[in-house]
Order: C-alpha cells, then sequence, then structure tokens
C-alpha cells in the first residue's frame, strides 16, 4: 500500500456521508476517469448553511478519504466558510497524504466548492467573497 | 485471524527452505571471496560455478554463457544497453515491443539519447505481439530485438521462437526477458533460438537481490560497469554468493516440480477465473485467454480504480496487484493495457491475481468470496457506475 496516515487509512475504510442527495441543491464534478479520480459532491442548503453534504468518488484510497473528510469538515458550515475550506487544509485534517498524490487526488475541495456555485447559481445568488 | 491469501507472485515469490538452507553456509562458514586464490575464495568460487552449471542446466544453456547480476532489471539493461553499444559500428537501430518491462522500455530510451533509434512494435488486444509486426519493423541497421517472454501485468505468452526466427534471418540480436515466464513453463534457448535471456531469481522461489543474463557464446556485450574481472569482466564486482547458490538451487528445483505445478497453477487460474467471471458483472479478463502463464489471472473491472481494490482486498487478507494509474509512480496508466487499446476509464479498474506453489483451491474461493463486495462497496461510492445505471435505465 501507499505510504497512508492512520487518518487516511480510517476514512477511506469508513467513509462518511457517501452517497447522493437525490434533491440536491447544487452539484459539483471534478477530475475525469481517464487521469484516475473523479468526484461528484452534493449538498443541501439551509439558510446560508450546508445541511447536507455527501459524495460519490472514482478513485485511489487517497481520493476516497479526502472526499470523506472534505463532506465531514463542510457539513453544518456557512457557505462562506466552506468556500474557504482548502485542498490543503483537507490533507492537512488527513495527517497528509503521499507526495504523488497532493495533486491529483486532493480535488475534494474544489468539487465541494462547485456544488456550492452551482447551488448559488441556480438560487440567483453571487458566489461569497473569499 | 482472516485468512490470509498471497496472489501477487509476479512480484515476488517466497523463498523455499530448501534454498534458504542452501544459502546458509555461504553467509557465514564459506564467507570467501570467489576471486580470491585461497581456499576460502576456492569454497566460494566452486559454489559459484556449481551455481552457473545450474543454471545454465534450467535454460538449456553452457554454464560459461551464464552472467549472474543483481536483479531481472541489471539483465534487461545489461543486455539493451550492452548488446546494442557492441553492435553500433555496425547498426544504431533497436526494436522492443510496446508491452516491455520498464527496464527494457527505459533502456532503450537511453540509447536514444546516445544515438540510437528505437521502434515499439504494438501489440494486438490480447497483448500478443507478432512476428510478421516484428518484421515489418525491421531495418538495415537493426541491431537489436527484444520481446519479452511473458508479460508480468496481462499474463501473455509471446511467440518468441517465431519472433527469433525473424531476426536471426536479418542478423540482428535477439533478446528475450523471460523474468516473468520462468519456473511457470519451459524454457529452453536453443528451442527458441535467442542469443540472450534474462532471469530473475526471486520469480521462482530463489532470493531477491540476484538475477542472470544469458549470452549465447560469441555475442559480445560491453559491459555496465568498469572495475573487476568478475563474470568474465562482463559484470564486475564482487559476486553475491549466498544469493548465486540459491539461484542455483531455486533452478535446480524448478524442472522436476514444473509439469505438476503448472497444471495445479492453471487449474487454480481457471476456478479463478469462473468464480469472478460468474460473480462480477462488467468484468474484462486482460491478455490472451489460452496463450497465458498458467499462474496468472488478470481483469478490468469496470466503473471502479484498482488502489482502492487493491487497499480493500489486504484488509480482507488478500495480496494482489494492478495496473492503475494510482498504484504506480508515476500515476500513469499501464503501458501494457494502453498498448492494447483498453480504454484509460477501464484500466484504471486492473486488478492482477499471480498464483503460486503457496496457493490453494481454497485461497481461490476465498478471493472469490470476498470480491464482489469489494467491487460492490467501490462501485455503489462510484459516479460512473450511477452514470452507468442511469444511462441504461434511459437506454431501456
Amino acid at each position: 500500500m501507499p505510504a497512508y496516515s492512520e487518518k487516511v487509512m480510517e476514512y477511506f475504510m469508513n467513509p462518511r456521508n457517501v452517497g447522493e442527495i437525490p434533491d440536491a441543491d447544487g452539484i459539483g464534478e471534478v477530475g475525469n476517469p481517464v487521469c484516475g479520480d473523479m468526484m461528484t459532491f452534493y449538498v443541501k442548503v439551509d439558510g446560508d448553511r450546508l445541511a447536507d453534504v455527501k459524495f460519490k468518488t472514482f478513485g485511489c484510497g487517497a481520493a476516497i478519504a479526502v472526499s470523506s473528510m472534505v463532506s465531514e469538515m463542510a457539513k453544518g458550515k456557512t457557505l462562506e466558510e466552506a468556500m474557504q475550506i482548502t485542498n490543503k487544509d483537507v490533507a492537512q485534517e488527513l495527517g497528509g497524504l503521499p507526495p504523488n498524490k497532493y495533486h491529483c487526488s486532493n480535488l475534494g475541495a474544489d468539487a465541494l466548492h462547485k456544488a456550492i456555485e452551482d447551488y448559488l447559481q441556480k438560487a440567483g445568488k453571487e458566489s461569497p467573497q473569499v | 485471524m482472516t485468512r490470509q491469501v498471497y496472489m501477487d507472485h509476479m512480484a515476488t515469490t517466497p523463498l523455499l527452505p530448501e534454498v534458504l538452507e542452501a544459502m546458509l553456509p555461504y553467509f557465514t562458514q564459506h564467507f570467501g571471496n570467489p576471486a580470491s586464490l585461497h581456499s576460502w575464495g576456492d569454497a566460494a568460487r566452486e559454489a559459484v560455478e556449481a551455481s552457473r552449471a545450474q543454471v545454465a542446466a534450467f535454460i538449456g544453456a553452457r554454464p560459461e554463457e551464464i552472467v549472474f547480476t543483481g536483479s531481472g532489471t541489471e539483465a534487461n539493461n545489461m543486455a539493451i544497453k550492452g548488446l546494442a553499444q557492441a553492435q553500433e559500428k555496425k547498426g544504431r537501430h533497436i526494436v522492443v515491443s510496446a508491452i516491455e518491462h520498464f527496464s527494457v522500455l527505459q533502456a532503450a530510451r537511453t540509447m536514444e539519447k546516445r544515438g540510437f533509434e528505437v521502434t515499439l512494435v504494438p501489440v494486438d488486444a490480447d497483448g500478443l505481439v507478432s512476428p510478421a509486426a516484428v518484421a515489418a519493423s525491421l531495418r538495415p541497421d537493426t541491431v537489436l530485438v527484444s520481446v519479452m517472454l511473458a508479460n508480468p501485468e496481462v499474463g501473455t505468452i509471446e511467440p518468441v521462437r517465431e519472433i527469433a526466427t525473424v531476426v536471426k534471418e536479418h542478423g540482428a540480436i535477439m533478446h528475450t526477458d523471460a523474468v516473468a515466464a520462468a519456473g511457470q513453463i519451459p524454457i529452453n534457448v536453443e528451442e527458441l533460438g535467442v542469443d540472450a535471456l534474462s532471469l530473475a531469481a526471486c520469480q521462482f522461489y530463489g532470493p531477491k537481490g540476484v538475477g542472470a543474463l544469458y549470452l549465447r557464446r560469441g555475442v559480445r556485450l560491453i559491459p555496465l560497469m568498469d572495475g573487476g574481472v568478475q563474470e568474465g569482466g562482463r559484470r564486475p564486482g564482487t559476486d553475491n554468493v549466498p544469493g548465486i547458490v540459491g539461484m542455483g538451487r531455486a533452478a535446480a528445483l524448478a524442472p522436476a516440480r514444473l509439469p505438476q505445478y503448472a497444471e495445479h497453477l492453471q487449474s487454480l487460474r481457471e476456478r479463478l477465473f469462473t468464480g469472478i467471471t460468474a460473480s462480477v458483472e462488467h468484468i474484462l479478463i486482460t491478455g490472451h485467454r489460452q496463450q497465458r502463464l498458467p499462474g496468472h489471472a488478470s481483469f478490468c473491472v469496470r466503473f471502479i480504480e484498482g488502489e482502492a481494490m487493491l487497499m480493500l482486498l489486504d484488509a480482507r487478507g488478500v495480496a494482489c496487484s494492478s495496473g492503475s494509474a494510482c498504484t504506480s509512480r508515476a500515476l500513469k496508466t499501464s503501458h501494457v493495457l494502453t498498448a492494447m487499446n483498453v480504454p484509460a476509464e477501464t484500466a484504471q479498474g486492473s486488478l492482477v491475481f499471480s498464483l503460486g506453489l503457496d496457493n490453494t483451491a481454497e485461497d481461490v474461493d476465498h478471493v472469490v468470496e470476498v470480491l464482489p463486495p469489494v467491487v460492490q462497496r467501490l462501485r455503489q461510492m462510484s459516479p460512473l457506475w450511477d452514470k452507468f445505471l442511469k444511462g441504461k435505465k434511459e437506454g431501456s
């Protein structure tokens, strides 16, 4: 196995928030299967907060752990707070990622932001300035 | 405790106890340097020469045609660089198949930087190199051709004898990387008609860190290293005496076991193929269905990724391998599957089971039992699986 931290293993083995939200307010998709990883994030918004976050991910252990961590970090946060989560924060929360996985698998925050932007666009709102 | 099933024998095999036993005295009691001119040296030298004869007999060669190396990778590097360089006055064109091990492919790339030209011969969807395609790639200045005997990732056995015939008629040197094949199928350099052949001991129950290059008598080679007379000057450096003794012992044990061993492996392989294809849908067998290593079963499981499967299988006691981009250090899709025209997305789901002496029917049944839930779990997480199911619903 690659040198994954205990936390990466835990979030891969027991992923949080896997699935889709059938009546999602926003959907964000990043990556593509050809380069190895693809993530779809679903958000449900209540007021200015993320009431629910779910994901589906095609990819390696790191990609699944990252998605799982992002969903947990974002849930319950305001949209503005969630937009401030960076891929770097996610990797840090996971106790680091192997160097070669930093870029390809670490797209979770991007997918989350896309889902939020999708919601804002549908709701006719502007993206919060971050 | 979960059943532990090792099915990654293409990565390495366990060391046989009798091989270890043969090696042990050469770490301690007979520690001499084979190049020394005293009785300690004599004992070590005699052991190295006895091993050389054993490895030679294993592939139908003469002892003086065996050069011990530090690995299969070194043997391949030595063959590509050393043989090409020795021929450079004759021509500067090298032909290798597109599915060679990186130790052949990248060695050929290095020779490009030294003024050689390299042609990659394509393979078909089963990973077969056709002798006609090799013939078509030959030029008047072609001096060296390298096509592997069997591919470790998809198991396909290449028609090396037919390819060697074409190459020898042309007057070029023929090398084959037999690292994956050794121990699983009979190898005879005369029957194959090759000039050079690479082996690694750890593929046939010998130790790691020792390999060999067969070099037909009279074939010239420029050594990779300078500074010593060992191995006839072709591979300087103090011999790894215990490793070489182990390789010899492993080579001596392999032929007697082979017929029953191959039959055993093949029956397990078929059990695995049948079990997995019956219990996992949307799965593609990679490599040639019949013309393949007896102990090799490889697949692409669609809509999910290989490394994630390896991790979940490992947690259930199963060790295997994958050619997915995420499992490679360079994060590139397997060049073997790409050359076979497997779509990149499908190649991500690569899974390779390579069987060995230590495997049983119960091991296979364990894999067939644990794999489907692993696949199902990852598919339930996969947006590609979602899209596929939705597409199917809309299509119907």
